[in-house]
């Protein structure tokens, strides 16, 4: 490992990993690495059970049951089997200003092809109400999509009032967890979520190529068009693809060494304990907002308040293009962030930083109090050397 | 003495299998996993053996895990 660098970087993909995370990798590769569920041999049966064990695990952290959990290779490939899945030509799909471009992309597509969309704005100060959701409700609404945080502000919206309008209304709420999963507490059934995708290489600390769908029971798995279909070692006799879960949407070998580690990772995060986590990253999340505002001539974007927000960070200098900055930050001080729109023009047009984008610090659990006091004295260096 | 013979469960997928040996740990029911027999026809390779002594128990445990399984014979 490189002890110099300081690594904000973990909204994109979390690093350092738990040892356990790669050691559980290679003990797959090299104890179990046969087709899982394809064969009745022992290894095929190993693999199967290991993977098993993942969907267990998956299934503790957001209080599911472990066959509602299909594992994807990321957010969002879970995100498109949701989308493309359940909305038709007709239907109407809510979401908000702040999304992910694997929410927009998709609903920007299906848009074109006879889907409704409606955009909830969130105000620059993060404000969302689930009023406004309400309001938009229409005969034809089929789903509700949002983010649970943005990636670049870490905004997190009311996911739980969402859901019982939700639930009220008769319609679908699917939540990208790709921030959330492994850094803030969520409940699949308090939370009122039908549909739940998260990515493994974030907050559960898993290998990147690991992630899934959550499907909840308000889901008709007969309605759920698979977008990919495939051998899932299943009613192999039939040319038609299985309707139940998880081999519905799980066709073709599976990402197991992946998935090992995933397990691992999530398994660490649970012994850990999310509130834990949370502390420690929203602790070091303070002493970064408040060391940045501190500096003049930086300004940072998004809400301040702890509570509603998670450890992402995203600011400006006056007068730099952010990827000068962050081309300053590598170079000169070994601290490794993300900079640009992060995937997330609608967000970056609601924070009021398009088209330039922003510097986006991301923190995560290994991340420690000397090393933000570093980032902030390379930012103080920076802003001055500008002026 | 009369030894004690074996039922299977025949499930749609491996994962099922998993999820009912679980489940049948759980309620204290010992189970095996097993190739699923040459005479029986499944697609996904493994099925869950139990003692035929158990077979009651395990039944009232499969349905009230909502798992639809595609059958259960004796062996």
């Amino acid at each position: 490992m490189n002890d110099s660098l300081i690594y904000l970087d973990n909204a994109a993909t979390s690093w350092p990993k738990p040892p356990a995370v790669g050691q559980a990798v290679l003990r797959f590769m090299e104890e179990a690495g046969a087709n899982p569920g394809r064969s009745a041999h022992r290894l095929s049966v190993e693999a199967a059970r290991r993977i098993y064990s993942a969907r267990e695990a998956a299934a503790e952290i957001f209080n599911a049951d472990p066959l509602q959990v299909a594992f994807t290779q990321n957010a969002t490939l879970a995100l498109n089997l949701a989308l493309y899945g359940l909305l038709r030509a007709g239907d109407h799909v809510i979401t908000s200003s702040i999304e992910h471009n694997s929410v927009m992309r998709p609903l920007r597509r299906m848009e074109k092809d006879g889907v409704e969309v409606s955009i909830i704005p969130c105000s620059p100060w993060g404000e969302f109400d689930p009023d406004d959701v309400r309001n938009a409700l229409q005969p034809n609404t089929r789903m509700i999509v949002l983010t649970r945080s943005s990636n670049v502000t870490g905004t997190v919206l009311p996911i739980r009032r969402i859901g019982e309008i939700a639930r009220r209304a008769g319609v679908l709420l699917l939540t990208d967890e790709a921030q959330t999963a492994g850094t803030f507490p969520i409940d699949m059934k308090a939370d009122l979520i039908d549909l739940l995708a998260f990515t493994g290489h974030k907050g559960l600390y898993g290998p990147p190529g690991t992630g899934g769908l959550v499907v909840g029971e308000r889901v008709n798995l007969k309605e759920l068009q698979p977008l990919i279909q495939g051998g899932t070692g299943s009613r192999s006799e039939y040319e038609e693809q299985p309707v139940f879960m998880p081999d519905c949407l799980e066709s073709g070998t599976p990402n197991g060494a992946g998935l090992a580690g995933l397990e691992a990772g999530i398994r660490w995060v649970l012994e850990k304990g999310i509130p834990t986590i949370r502390q420690h990253e929203m602790q070091l999340c303070s002493q970064l907002m408040d060391g940045i505002s501190a500096i003049e001539g930086v300004t940072m974007v998004g809400t301040r308040e702890v509570l509603l927000r998670t450890a992402v960070v995203s600011f400006t200098i006056d007068g730099l293009q952010p990827s000068e900055v962050g081309q300053r930050l590598d170079e000169e001080y070994g601290i490794l962030c993300r900079v640009g729109l992060h995937c997330a023009p609608a967000a970056h047009r609601t924070w009021g930083s398009f088209p330039a984008g922003t510097v986006r610090f991301s923190i995560g659990v290994f991340n420690t109090s000397a090393q933000i006091e570093s980032a902030l004295a390379a930012i103080r260096q920076i802003a001055k050397r500008n002026h | 003495m009369v030894m004690e013979g074996y039922s299977v469960i025949l499930v749609f997928a491996t994962s099922h299998a998993f999820f009912l040996e679980k489940h049948l740990s759980q309620a204290g029911i010992e189970s095996k996993m097993i190739p699923v027999p040459r005479q029986l026809s499944s697609d996904c390779g493994i099925c869950v053996r139990i003692s035929q002594n158990s077979l009651p128990a395990a039944k009232r445990i499969v349905a009230s895990t909502g798992v639809e399984i595609e059958g259960i014979h004796d062996i």
